[in-house]
């Protein structure tokens, strides 16, 4: 998963639906760590901002 | 001079996360609160609405932090009707960033101190037990002790998951919302609108709630698992553009509100949970500001009472599960289960609950009424529904 951080609102959604704990908010980002992401999809699916794609 | 080490430490000074620090150090505890954004409230991430009754126990009222007083709730059905809606009690619409702020104060007042622009980074762990936080704060990292975490750290909470508790929310039990502050509107000030329907907002409803005769925070919220291609934005930008086609946008924010029970772990040894991190947010209405407050004020009194006698184990702070399942926990679960029937509601229904609405005197037509009627055909779910009323005097919200 990838975040366009363009249109990323930093709003955390996206960490609450994460069932691996793969995604890191900080103050200014959301990073997701591919290495533990299992495409899941849940956090592109709620994501308010569509900030989130498949891909790395 | 910030000392190295506290007897608890609150990560999150929002609403939960401060009223539990002011409890804490008002009952004798040293706390030390750690804010990852420069300022307590900001970004606002909340429709704003609350009721007096709800708020009131915590802070004295003041209209630095007071938009508007709310009378009247008008819901409107997909087919276009409206019910009033008039006594439900006084409520106000705020302003976040300034109640954030006067609630930090008050902690302050009581001793507790902030960081702010400090994130989180880990817990301190050592033997597998928790004896502090690790954070960052202007560009180094920084190591607090303590005996006990309070993790106040929002929907995007990571703390809990730190420690161990599974905190993942299924998608049916996020909604994802948009919000716009919108200028230029004709509003009455006085009133909250509430649109409901399958093609208005799937799962959820769209909300106006005025700051001013000219302003209101306008948004959206629809269940995470019926947000496909047509997302939150989407279906309020329709909305907007039919019923204010003039606004200016003067704010536009996004967020995630938890729509589930309780988590089923708050608390383990030297943590607790409290606010939006555990889930304690209405899952019918999505307000979760009074919620946390009050699970702030029993984790923050039981926290302080766990410093007092020197006992962090799970055993003990689950005085604090207690006391929140009798408080308000009992009755998240029963709203949790009518959401779930919400959630299925077919648009003819939604008419036909407004119709009913309606014909009720608006000075009897009360939450109470529409939940009941809501839930009519489910013997078990409308006894539940009842009893919760009874039990608990907390105005929702």
């Amino acid at each position: 998963m990838k975040v366009i951080h363009e249109l990323c609102d930093i709003c955390g959604t996206c960490v609450a639906v994460c069932p691996v704990d793969a995604i890191t908010v900080s103050e200014f980002n959301v990073e997701i760590d591919n290495d533990i992401c299992t495409n899941c999809l849940n956090c592109l699916k709620v994501c308010p901002a569509k900030a989130i794609v498949e891909g790395e | 001079m910030v000392k190295d080490r506290y007897d608890i430490v609150v990560i999150g000074a929002g609403p939960a996360g401060s009223v539990a620090a002011r409890y804490a150090a008002e009952n004798g505890a040293s706390v030390l609160m750690l804010e990852r954004d420069r300022e307590p409230g900001i970004p606002v991430r909340c429709a704003e609405g609350v009721s007096h009754n709800g708020i009131a126990p915590f802070i004295d009222i003041d209209k630095r932090w007071i938009a508007s007083q709310i009378d009247v709730a008008k819901l409107t059905s997909p087919n276009g009707e409206s019910a009033f809606m008039h006594n439900n009690g006084l409520g106000y619409v705020l302003e976040r960033r300034i109640f954030d702020t006067a609630l930090c104060a008050l902690a302050a007042k009581h001793g507790a101190r902030l960081i702010t622009k400090a994130d989180a980074l880990d817990l301190i762990k050592e033997n597998d037990k928790i004896t502090g936080v690790k954070y960052r704060y202007m560009g180094e990292t920084r190591e607090v002790k303590c005996d006990i975490v309070i993790a106040a750290d929002g929907t995007e909470s990571r703390v809990g998951r730190w420690a161990g508790i599974n905190t993942t929310v299924a998608l049916r039990d996020i909604d994802t919302c948009v919000q716009y502050t919108l200028a230029g509107l004709d509003l009455k000030k006085d009133t909250c609108e509430f649109y409901f329907g399958n093609e208005v907002s799937p799962g959820g409803y769209i909300w106006i709630f005025p700051k001013s005769d000219s302003t209101a925070n306008v948004g959206i919220g629809i269940a995470g698992h019926l947000s496909h291609e047509k997302g939150p934005k989407e279906y309020l930008d329709e909305f907007v553009a039919e019923r204010f086609p003039n606004a200016t946008i003067t704010y536009t924010m996004y967020g995630g509100v938890p729509t589930a029970a309780t988590l089923k772990e708050i608390v383990r040894d030297n943590i607790m949970l409290v606010g939006d991190a555990a889930r304690q947010v209405n899952p019918i209405t999505g307000g979760g500001v009074v919620q946390g407050m009050i699970a702030g004020s029993i984790a923050g009194k039981v926290a302080a009472e766990a410093v007092n006698q020197g006992q962090f184990d799970a055993k003990f702070l689950k005085k604090y599960r207690k006391e929140w399942d009798k408080t308000l926990g009992n009755t998240q679960k029963v709203m949790h289960s009518m959401k779930e029937k919400f959630l299925f509601m077919t648009d003819e229904r939604f008419n036909n609950l407004v119709s009913y609405c309606k014909k009720i005197p608006s000075d009897k037509f009360s939450l109470k009424v529409l939940f009941t009627e809501a839930v009519k055909g489910d013997p078990k779910l409308m006894l539940d529904v009842a009893k919760s009323f009874v039990v608990s005097k907390i105005k929702l919200k």
